[in-house]
């Protein structure tokens, strides 16, 4: 059983509450098509690197919650990021990644292995709070448990495509997003 | 070219200048060159956070993020890690223009010649490499050197670039 990605982010996306959600491809595109919003940290640069932005910006800005919309490619691209954040602990990161068993912005090749427990991994790591959902159901029900429990919180969701969301890179890329993003997360008007 | 000036840089002068330059955060992965008189009395220093690397291109982002909330942060590493970190300097702090200031030592490059001009390849490219992807950088060899570090940080926050501090000696 699989969740539709783009029902998973509307409904992360919905209980955010003004926490910053950094998304990288896919989830970032479908961030981008459903729910827009200024607090939206699209520009990671490199794959593999979306929890380590929210891992920077969680210890940087400790009063607000971090919601990282992880891939399963990318995060095999730095899986060390398990480790290095239960190192570091921040109790306001919350981290999803949205497993789909491919490359999917690469042409949907597959992982060397689809079958990877990414919640066994980050609890192997130190994560204690890891867990998984394949239905939306059920992830729809912790949901908000999941968004109010202290971090470091894992999730892997196991997904496929919703809807398609265009592939908006310049956007990603561009320094207005992330001018953006900075004049919000410093604005008193956003809490 | 020959270095005659044999005394190496101090661990606390630099860890002075990084205060001075109000650095609150530091992200790393050990390297023997900054190791016992920097790194390690950085680690048990309240006036900093040290986030304990697995590998260094997660500092690059981190230091990001840690940027966007206002807060100032040196990434430490050997130069083998800027090596294999340079698709996200390349990305995240050239190309999107982000304050990442990192401190490299440079394991293996010989104490009485300029890293340009080591023997060993892997010190000998690290300059071209950096000037190629238009990374502003200062060396640490001597004492006097450090002097450099707190300015150089101040530059790359307020025209928000990245920066390099190539340390060539073992920090005393």
């Amino acid at each position: 059983m699989a969740m539709r990605r783009d029902d998973c982010v509307r409904l992360i996306a919905q209980q955010r509450n003004e926490a910053v959600i950094v998304a990288t491809y896919q989830a970032a595109f479908d961030l981008m098509r459903i729910a827009p919003h200024p607090l939206n940290y699209l520009s990671v640069g490199a794959m593999g690197q979306a929890s380590s932005h929210a891992l920077g910006l969680a210890l940087g800005c400790p009063d607000r919650r971090i919601i990282v919309l992880d891939g399963d490619g990318s995060l095999l691209m730095n899986l060390g990021t398990l480790v290095t954040i239960a190192g570091a602990a921040p109790r306001n990161l919350i981290h999803f990644v949205c497993q789909n068993g491919c490359y999917e912005a690469n042409g949907s090749h597959p992982l060397p292995n689809r079958d990877v427990d990414f919640a066994a991994l980050a609890r192997g790591a130190g994560i204690a709070d890891a867990t998984s959902f394949d239905d939306l159901a059920t992830f729809e029900a912790a949901l908000p448990a999941l968004l109010r429990r202290p971090g470091p919180v894992f999730a892997a969701l196991q997904v496929v495509p919703g809807d398609p969301s265009p592939q908006d890179y310049d956007a990603i890329h561009g320094a207005a997003t992330r001018e953006r993003f900075k004049a919000a997360l410093h604005s008193p008007a956003i809490p | 070219m020959i270095m005659t000036n044999q005394a190496r840089p101090s661990g606390a002068d630099i860890i002075a200048s990084l205060k001075s330059a109000r650095v609150g955060f530091v992200v790393a992965v050990p390297d023997i060159v900054t190791s016992e008189h920097l790194l390690w009395p950085i680690s048990s220093d309240s006036d900093f956070r040290l986030v304990r690397l697995c590998k260094e291109d997660e500092g690059v982002s981190i230091c990001t993020g840690l940027a966007f909330c206002n807060q100032r942060a040196v990434l430490m590493m050997q130069q083998t890690g800027l090596m294999d970190s340079l698709n996200v300097i390349r990305a995240v702090a050239v190309e999107y223009q982000q304050p990442i200031c990192m401190i490299v030592g440079l394991q293996g490059k010989e104490p009485d010649r300029p890293a340009s001009a080591s023997a060993k390849y892997g010190v000998r490219i690290i300059e071209p490499v950096l000037d190629v992807m238009q990374i502003d950088r200062i060396t640490i060899d001597a004492p006097e050197d450090v002097a450099r570090l707190a300015p150089a940080i101040e530059r790359a926050y307020a025209l928000s670039r990245p920066l390099v501090a190539l340390v060539g000696r073992t920090v005393a």
